[in-house]
């Protein structure tokens, strides 16, 4: 008990300690809309000259695309390492007994409307990952739209039909593909005698879909890696929550 | 003069559903309280003038994490109701180790 | 009107982190420690949006504005999408580790696990 309340004592403190350093703090903060915006002033030209509209796309993909691989290989790593550790075990088993099998005989309005939402759910992630250079969107927020899009599936159908919908060992490649896809992109343009990362290729006409040259490729790469990842971690959560029954012992 | 009016409107709701996101103690209530503080978190961001930032928000902070929390809530409930109480669990590794 | 808005936006972001904070020490669950941290990463996202907020600018896309209009800052937003992006698959990591736990200690409370040391000295 004196534990408790020991750490109830150092949570107040400390609570409290930060909270008046925060409130401190907040007298000395410009009033929100007068912020200077230095690197704005300089991030936006430098989009445009590559003639890129989504100034964040080229941001991310242009200008700060080594910032970039690093952020999307600590998503490759967390995804691998949560894929390892909800590996089925030797000692667990499989039980699939309240899963369906084959077509069901009444649908409900929920596989109607995972039916109806599927196709056009998948085209709209394609749609955002194609262009990210020059709409909102691109490779990280289409491939969230198709990963979760996909699992419509299991809405319309089951777990059965989302599991042949989605093929593990597919998806499993393909984030491998996509990460790599990234670093050999960028490889690519030490061929052309540019820098590691630079974009190289033409970059075509402002708001164009073929414009911003290697910015759309890194979109598709990253895309490929962020819905692969998302689907392979539901994927794993879903078996272990449906199928995987625990062990004897551990 | 709208804008800094539906700023401040998407900012307290994000104070407020936030705050009921930390309070719920349930898991899986508190899956559902999370979605809806990604989907105003989502419109606060379209406020802000960030429409790809709202879009990554929408997908993984309404969507993916919401489910994952749900699904590991139906794992472990079923590991721990299933499994041992958590006295027994050395005798039973004890035996496992030693054999 | 942005005069009686103020600083008061930052303290938005500040109750956030500091109440997520208050979630997690106080926890009983560690599943809701994961959902806790989430929200605290969440205020981060508020305070980077929030910094490169300006008036009368809009979203730093050029589809169907002119080059030369005022935009917000578009290097804090893409700080943030690669975050958010980032962090789900972070969350993702910390939920296994939570079924690991589950499985191997049989409970979710913090105050119930152990230590690997502790459960050797056994």
């Amino acid at each position: 008990m004196t534990r408790a309340r020991a750490s109830r004592l150092l949570l107040a403190v400390g609570g409290s300690g930060a909270a008046i350093l925060m409130l401190l703090a907040l007298g000395g903060l410009p009033r929100l809309g007068d912020v200077p915006h230095p690197y704005a002033e300089r991030a936006v030209p430098a989009a445009l000259s590559r003639h890129t509209a989504n100034v964040i796309s080229s941001v991310n993909f242009d200008q700060r695309a080594f910032d970039t691989m690093g952020e999307e290989f600590v998503l490759f790593a967390a995804a691998v390492a949560a894929v390892l550790l909800l590996r089925r075990f030797h000692d667990e088993e499989e039980d699939a007994h309240d899963l369906q099998y084959g077509p069901r005989d009444v649908w409900s309005a929920a596989n109607l409307a995972g039916f109806a939402l599927l196709a056009p759910t998948m085209m709209v992630g394609l749609y955002v990952v194609a262009h990210g250079a020059v709409s909102p969107g691109g490779g990280f927020q289409g491939g969230a739209v198709l990963a979760t899009g996909l699992h419509l599936a299991y809405l319309a159908g089951d777990y059965v039909v989302l599991q042949r919908l989605r093929p593990v060992a597919v998806f499993d490649a393909a984030e491998a593909v996509g990460a790599a896809g990234f670093v050999l992109l960028g490889i690519s343009a030490l061929f052309v005698g540019d820098p590691f990362l630079t974009n190289w290729l033409p970059t075509g006409t402002l708001g164009a879909l073929a414009s911003a040259g290697m910015v759309e490729l890194f979109n598709v790469a990253v895309g490929m890696e962020v819905a692969s990842a998302l689907v392979l971690l539901l994927a794993k959560f879903l078996e272990q929550a449906l199928v995987v029954r625990g062990g004897g012992d551990a | 003069m709208m804008a800094e009016v539906v700023l401040a409107v998407l900012l307290a709701a994000a104070a407020g559903i936030g705050t009921s996101v930390a309070l719920t103690r349930d898991p899986t209530r508190q899956a559902l309280v999370l979605s809806a503080y990604g989907l105003v978190l989502g419109m606060l961001m379209v406020a802000l003038q960030a429409p790809d930032v709202a879009l990554a928000q929408i997908g993984i902070g309404t969507a993916v994490v919401p489910l994952l929390v749900v699904l590991t809530v139906a794992k472990v409930e079923r590991e721990l109701s299933e499994g041992r109480e958590p006295g027994d669990f050395e005798e039973g590794s004890d035996k496992g180790s030693s054999l | 009107m942005h005069e009686v808005l103020g600083v008061l936006p930052y303290a938005v972001a500040a109750w956030i982190l500091l109440v997520g904070c208050y979630g997690i020490a106080t926890s009983r669950s560690f599943i809701h420690v994961v959902v806790c941290l989430s929200l605290v990463q969440s205020s981060t996202y508020l305070m980077l949006l929030m910094v490169g907020w300006s008036h009368h600018a809009t979203a730093p896309v050029f589809a169907d504005v002119k080059p030369g209009v005022p935009v917000v800052d578009p290097v804090v937003q893409a700080l943030t999408l690669t975050d958010i992006v980032v962090g789900g698959a972070v969350t993702a990591l910390l939920l296994a580790l939570t079924i690991q736990l589950a499985k191997r200690q049989g409970s979710i409370d913090p105050d119930r696990i152990r230590s690997l040391e502790e459960e050797l000295e056994e």
